[in-house]
C-alpha cells in the first residue's frame, strides 16, 4: 500500500513534546479568548494546559501507535527492550517497566525537593505570628502548592517507582498488561507538576487541596492549575490502576499462585483497586468545577440551586479511598520487608491480605467523617463514626502481623528494617490520634485544627515515607545496581526519625490549643511552639537532603556494583542478575516456593529459572 | 484455655512483656488523666468534649504501650546475635491470637462508637446532631419541638470575608460584631455564610460548625460560666482566613446580658430597620449575579 510508506520522521523525545506544547497552550489560550463566556481567562487557561498536555504527549510519541493503526503512517516505532540500552533511554517514551521505574523515581523526587521547599517556606513564615514574613496571600499560595504537589507525589511515590519497577519481576511477568497505559501514567505526571507549579505565574490558589467551593470559584486563574493537574493525576490514577491490575491477574508465572503472591504485590493490587475506582470521581468532580468556573453553571453555588455540599461529598469520595491509595503500598512494603529480615515466614499471610481488603473495602464508606461539622446529614454521624473507627481492625492486623512475625525471630538489622520499625511507631501514633478525629464530640474541636494537620502528616509522612526509605534501601540496589551507604543510612534514619517527631509531635499541641491550620497569623502566646518546630523541620530537611545526597553519591559515584542478592531474600525479584536483562527472565520462570518460606525445613527454592545465573537464594 | 496453647519458648518473653506491659500502662493511664483537657468547661458541650479527650487518652494509652512495647522488645531481644545469617522459627500464623485481636480491637471500637454516639445523643449534646429547636423568623425549619427548648435563645452567626456577625433573632434580629451569650441559657446557634465557607469556631466553648452559603447550619451550647471567649474561622476562606478572629467573646451573668443587649437594640435601631428582615440564610446580590 502506498500509505503505509507515508513516513513522520519527528524524533519522539520530551524537546519535542515541549516544542509542540508551547504554541499548543497559546492557542488555547487564543481559542479561549475567542469563544470564552465570561471575560476572565479561565476558559482560556484551561484550554491552553489540556492542548499543551496532549500536545506534549503526541511528541513524546503516544500518538505514533494510535496513527500508525488508523491511517497506516509509520511513524518512528517505539524501540523493542532489547535494544533499547544506553542513558538515552530514560530521556524518552519507554515501554520497558524497569525504564518507567526509573523515570518516575527521579521525577519524584525532584517534585518532592519543591514540595519539600514549599513545607521550609511555610514554617519560616510561621517563625512569627502576624504574617510579617510572609504576606497572607502568599502564605495561602504555598500552602496551596505544597499540599497539591504533596498529593501528586504521594498518590504515586511508591506504585510509580517501585510497583512499576519491582510486579513484573516479583510475579515472574517479562512485561506489564499495558505497556502504553503504563507510560502514559508517567508521563502526565511531569505535566501535571508543570501546570500546578505554573500557578504562581496566576498568583497562586487559594483553596489548599481541597478545592472547596465557592472559594474555588471565586479564586483568580491560578485555580485553573489545580483542575487540570489534579485530572492528569486522576489519569495517572486510573491507566496505572488498570494496567497494575490486568498484570498482576493475568501475567502471572505458572505457579505464582494467589497464596504466593509478595505482600508488596498484594498492597499493589489492592491500592490499584481503590486508584480505578474513586479516580473518576475526582475527575468527575473537577469537570464540574471547571464548568461552574467557565460556562457558567452551578453545581457548587448556592444562589442558582447548587449547593457546595455537592463538592465536598464527591471530594470527599475520592478523597477518602485516596489516602488509603497512599497508605496501602506502604503497609505492602511493611508486610514484605519483615519477614526478609526477620528471617521468618510471614506471620499470617492470609490475615495480612484479609487485612488489605478490609482497610480497602471499608474505605468506601467513611468519607463524611470529614465532614463531621458541615451540617451534611447530622443523622448519619454515628453511622461515619463507627465505620471510620472500624477501619482500626483491619490496620491492627497489619500491626499483628508485623509484630508476630518479628516474635522470636533473628531480626537482621538493616536501614530498610530500622525504617519499618520506624514506620509502625509513626503510624501507630497516626492511627491513634485518627481515633480522636472520628469521634464527634472530640471532631467539634480538632476538626479543621492542627491536631488534624499532626495526624495526617504522621500517617504520609511518617507512614508513607517512612515507607517509601524502607523501600529505597531494600530495592534500590537492584534498580540502580549500587548498594546506598548503610552508615549514612543509619544516620539518615535517627535523623530523620528523631526530626520527623520533633517537628509533628508539637502540632498535635499546637492545635489542641487553639490552632487553626492554614492561618498566616495565629495566636502569640503559641510561637514558642511553632517556633521549635520550624527548627525541627530545618533538620527534617537536612536529613532528606541526607538522603539525596546518599542516593547520588551511592549511584554515580560509587564504581562497586551491588550484589544481585545482597539480603540473601528467598523472594523472586532478588534471584534475577543485576543489572536486571531487558526481558527480565531467560524464559518465564516456574514459581515453585512461597516467598518466606524461612527456616522451613527443605523448603523449595522460590522458582525454577530454568538455569538463568541466579544469586544465593535464601532458606 | 485449650486453643491458647503457649510454647515453652514463648513462655518467658510473655510473662516479662505481660508484667512490663501492665506496670507501664498504669503509670500511663494514671498520667494521662492528670492532664487537663481543652476545650475544658466553659460550656456543658465543651466539658463533654474535654471527659471525652480524656477517655480517648486512657484508652490510647495501654495500646500504644503495649505496641511500642512490643516493637522495642523485639528490636532488642530477637535480634540476631551470631555473624552469619541463620533463620528463625518458621512459625506460620497462630489463628485463635488472630481470632483474639481482632474481637478485642472489635470490643474496643464498639465501646468507643457506643460511647461516642451516647455523648452524641445525650440530653447535653442531643441538638448537636442539628434538630432545630423551633422555627424561627418566619423560615420553616422543620419539626419544632416545645417546652425546654422553647427557653434558647437564637442567634445567628453570620460569616463572611473575613469576619462575622452575630444576629439575635429573639432580640428584634439586632446585629452585632462580637458574640456575647448570658451564662447557664441554652443557645441555639444558627450559622450561615454570605458568601463561601467558613467554620465558626469557639475555642472555650466547644463549638465549631460550618456556615455554609443558603444554609442554616445549627449547634446548641449552654456556657456554665462567665469569662471572654475566642472565635476563629477554621475553614480556609481565602486571603484574610489567619486574620478571621475575635477575641472578645463574652460569656455574661444574666442581668448584664439583659442590660447588654437592650442597649444594642437601642444602638442599632436604625440599622436593623435597614438589614434585611431575619431569615435562614441571605443571598447578597454580588453572588445571585452570576451571569
Amino acid at each position: 500500500m502506498v500509505v503505509s510508506e507515508r513516513r513522520l520522521s519527528i524524533p519522539n523525545k520530551p524537546i519535542t513534546g515541549i516544542l509542540l506544547a508551547i504554541p499548543a497552550y497559546f492557542v488555547g489560550i487564543w481559542l479561549g479568548t475567542l469563544f470564552g463566556l465570561k471575560d476572565d481567562q479561565n476558559t482560556g487557561v484551561i484550554l491552553g494546559y489540556l492542548f499543551a498536555t496532549v500536545a506534549f504527549l503526541a511528541g513524546v510519541g503516544f500518538l505514533n501507535y494510535p496513527l500508525e493503526r488508523l491511517f497506516g503512517w509509520r511513524v518512528t516505532p517505539i524501540t523493542d527492550p532489547d535494544e533499547n540500552r544506553g542513558i538515552g533511554r530514560f530521556f524518552r517514551l519507554s515501554l520497558d517497566h524497569k525504564v518507567i521505574g526509573i523515570q518516575y523515581l527521579v521525577t519524584i523526587l525532584v517534585m518532592l525537593l519543591f514540595g519539600g521547599i514549599g513545607a521550609m517556606l511555610i514554617r519560616t513564615s510561621l517563625l512569627v505570628p502576624n504574617a510579617t514574613i510572609t504576606p497572607p496571600g502568599n502564605y495561602i499560595s504555598l500552602i496551596g502548592l505544597h499540599a497539591v504537589m504533596m498529593i501528586f507525589i504521594t498518590s504515586a511515590v511508591i506504585v510509580g517507582p517501585f510497583g512499576n519497577y519491582l510486579v513484573p519481576l516479583m510475579i515472574g511477568a517479562r512485561r506489564m498488561a499495558f505497556p502504553r497505559l503504563e507510560a502514559l501514567s508517567f508521563w502526565v505526571v511531569p505535566p501535571a507538576a508543570v501546570i500546578l507549579a505554573a500557578a504562581t505565574f496566576w498568583g497562586g490558589f487559594p483553596t489548599g487541596w481541597t478545592g472547596y467551593p465557592p472559594l474555588s470559584e471565586q479564586a483568580g486563574q491560578g485555580m485553573n492549575s489545580y483542575i487540570v493537574g489534579f485530572a492528569l493525576i486522576a489519569v495517572a490514577l486510573v491507566s496505572s490502576g488498570v494496567n497494575m491490575l490486568a498484570t498482576i491477574i493475568g501475567l502471572r508465572a505458572p505457579g505464582m499462585t494467589w497464596t504466593r503472591l509478595p505482600m508488596f504485590v498484594w498492597g499493589i493490587f489492592t491500592t490499584s483497586i481503590l486508584g480505578l475506582l474513586a479516580a473518576p470521581v475526582l475527575a468527575a468532580a473537577l469537570i464540574m468545577l471547571s464548568m461552574d468556573r467557565t460556562l457558567n453553571t452551578s453545581f457548587f453555588l448556592a444562589p442558582k440551586g447548587g449547593s457546595n455540599y455537592l463538592w465536598e461529598n464527591l471530594f470527599w469520595f475520592f478523597g477518602h479511598p485516596e489516602v488509603y491509595i497512599f497508605i496501602l503500598p506502604a503497609f505492602g512494603i511493611i508486610m514484605e520487608i519483615v519477614p526478609h529480615f526477620a528471617r521468618k515466614p510471614l506471620w499470617g499471610y492470609r490475615t495480612g491480605v484479609v487485612g488489605l481488603f478490609g482497610v480497602a473495602l471499608l474505605s468506601w464508606f467513611v468519607w463524611q467523617h470529614h465532614l463531621f461539622v458541615s451540617g451534611i446529614a447530622p443523622v448519619l454521624r454515628p453511622f461515619y463514626m463507627l465505620s471510620t473507627e472500624l477501619i482500626s481492625i483491619p490496620t491492627g492486623i497489619i500491626f499483628l502481623v508485623t509484630l508476630g512475625t518479628l516474635w522470636r525471630a533473628r531480626v537482621w538489622f538493616t536501614v530498610p528494617m530500622l525504617f519499618c520499625l520506624g514506620f509502625l511507631f509513626n503510624f501507630l501514633i497516626g492511627g491513634i490520634s485518627g481515633v480522636y478525629l472520628s469521634d464527634v464530640p472530640t471532631d467539634v474541636t480538632l476538626h479543621g485544627s492542627y491536631f488534624s494537620m499532626a495526624h495526617f502528616h504522621y500517617t504520609i509522612m511518617g507512614g508513607e515515607i517512612f515507607a517509601l526509605m524502607a523501600a529505597a534501601y531494600y530495592w534500590l540496589p537492584k534498580m540502580t545496581g549500587k548498594m546506598l551507604s548503610p552508615t549514612l543510612g543509619r544516620i539518615h534514619f535517627w535523623w530523620m526519625f528523631l526530626a520527623f517527631n520533633s517537628t509533628f509531635f508539637p502540632l498535635f499541641i499546637v492545635g489542641l490549643l487553639n490552632m487553626p491550620r492554614r492561618v498566616s497569623s495565629y495566636d502569640p502566646a503559641l510561637v514558642g511552639l511553632n517556633r521549635w518546630v520550624t527548627i525541627s523541620a530545618y533538620f527534617l530537611f537536612g536529613s532528606m537532603v541526607l538522603f539525596a545526597g546518599n542516593l547520588i553519591y551511592s549511584w554515580f559515584f560509587v564504581a562497586r556494583p551491588a550484589l544481585a542478592n545482597p539480603w540473601q531474600a528467598r523472594s523472586l525479584e532478588w534471584q534475577v542478575p543485576t543489572p536486571v536483562p531487558a526481558r527480565n527472565f531467560d524464559r518465564v520462570p516456574l514459581i515453585v516456593g512461597g516467598p518466606y518460606d524461612y527456616g522451613i525445613p527443605n523448603a523449595r527454592p522460590v522458582a525454577d529459572l530454568g538455569g538463568m545465573v541466579g544469586a544465593t537464594g535464601g532458606g | 484455655m485449650g486453643v491458647f496453647r503457649i510454647e515453652a519458648a514463648d513462655r518467658p518473653h510473655l510473662v516479662r512483656l505481660l508484667i512490663i506491659w501492665i506496670v507501664l500502662s498504669a503509670i500511663g493511664i494514671l498520667a494521662v488523666l492528670q492532664l487537663n483537657y481543652p476545650p475544658y468547661d466553659q460550656s456543658i458541650q465543651g466539658q463533654d468534649q474535654s471527659r471525652t479527650l480524656a477517655l480517648l487518652t486512657a484508652l490510647a494509652a495501654p495500646v500504644f504501650i503495649g505496641i511500642v512495647l512490643m516493637i522495642l522488645y523485639s528490636a532488642i531481644f530477637f535480634r540476631r546475635r551470631s555473624a552469619e545469617l541463620v533463620d528463625g522459627p518458621p512459625m506460620l500464623g497462630n489463628t485463635p491470637i488472630q481470632i483474639a485481636w481482632v474481637v478485642i480491637s472489635a470490643v474496643l471500637v464498639l465501646f468507643l462508637a457506643v460511647f461516642g454516639i451516647a455523648t452524641l445523643s445525650s440530653e447535653n449534646v442531643a441538638q448537636l446532631v442539628g434538630a432545630p429547636g423551633r422555627t424561627i423568623g418566619g423560615g420553616q425549619t422543620g419539626g419544632g419541638t416545645t417546652g425546654e427548648a422553647d427557653k434558647e435563645i437564637h442567634i445567628q452567626v453570620i460569616a463572611q470575608q473575613w469576619y462575622f456577625t452575630y444576629r439575635y433573632a429573639d432580640y428584634g434580629g439586632v446585629e452585632t460584631t462580637h458574640l456575647y451569650l448570658p451564662v447557664n441559657h441554652p443557645v441555639e446557634l444558627h450559622m450561615t455564610s454570605l458568601d463561601i465557607i467558613h467554620s465558626f469556631w469557639a475555642y472555650q466553648l466547644g463549638v465549631k460548625a460550618d456556615a455554609n452559603p443558603g444554609v442554616d447550619n445549627i449547634f446548641h451550647v449552654t456556657p456554665q460560666k462567665t469569662g471572654s471567649f475566642q472565635v476563629r474561622c477554621a475553614e480556609l476562606c481565602g486571603l484574610w482566613h489567619g486574620h478571621m478572629a475575635d477575641s472578645d467573646g463574652q460569656v455574661l451573668s444574666q442581668s448584664d446580658f439583659d442590660t447588654w443587649i437592650a442597649q444594642q437594640q437601642k444602638d442599632f435601631e436604625t440599622i436593623t430597620k435597614a438589614v434585611p428582615s431575619y431569615a435562614p440564610y441571605y443571598f447578597p446580590l454580588p453572588l445571585t449575579k452570576g451571569s
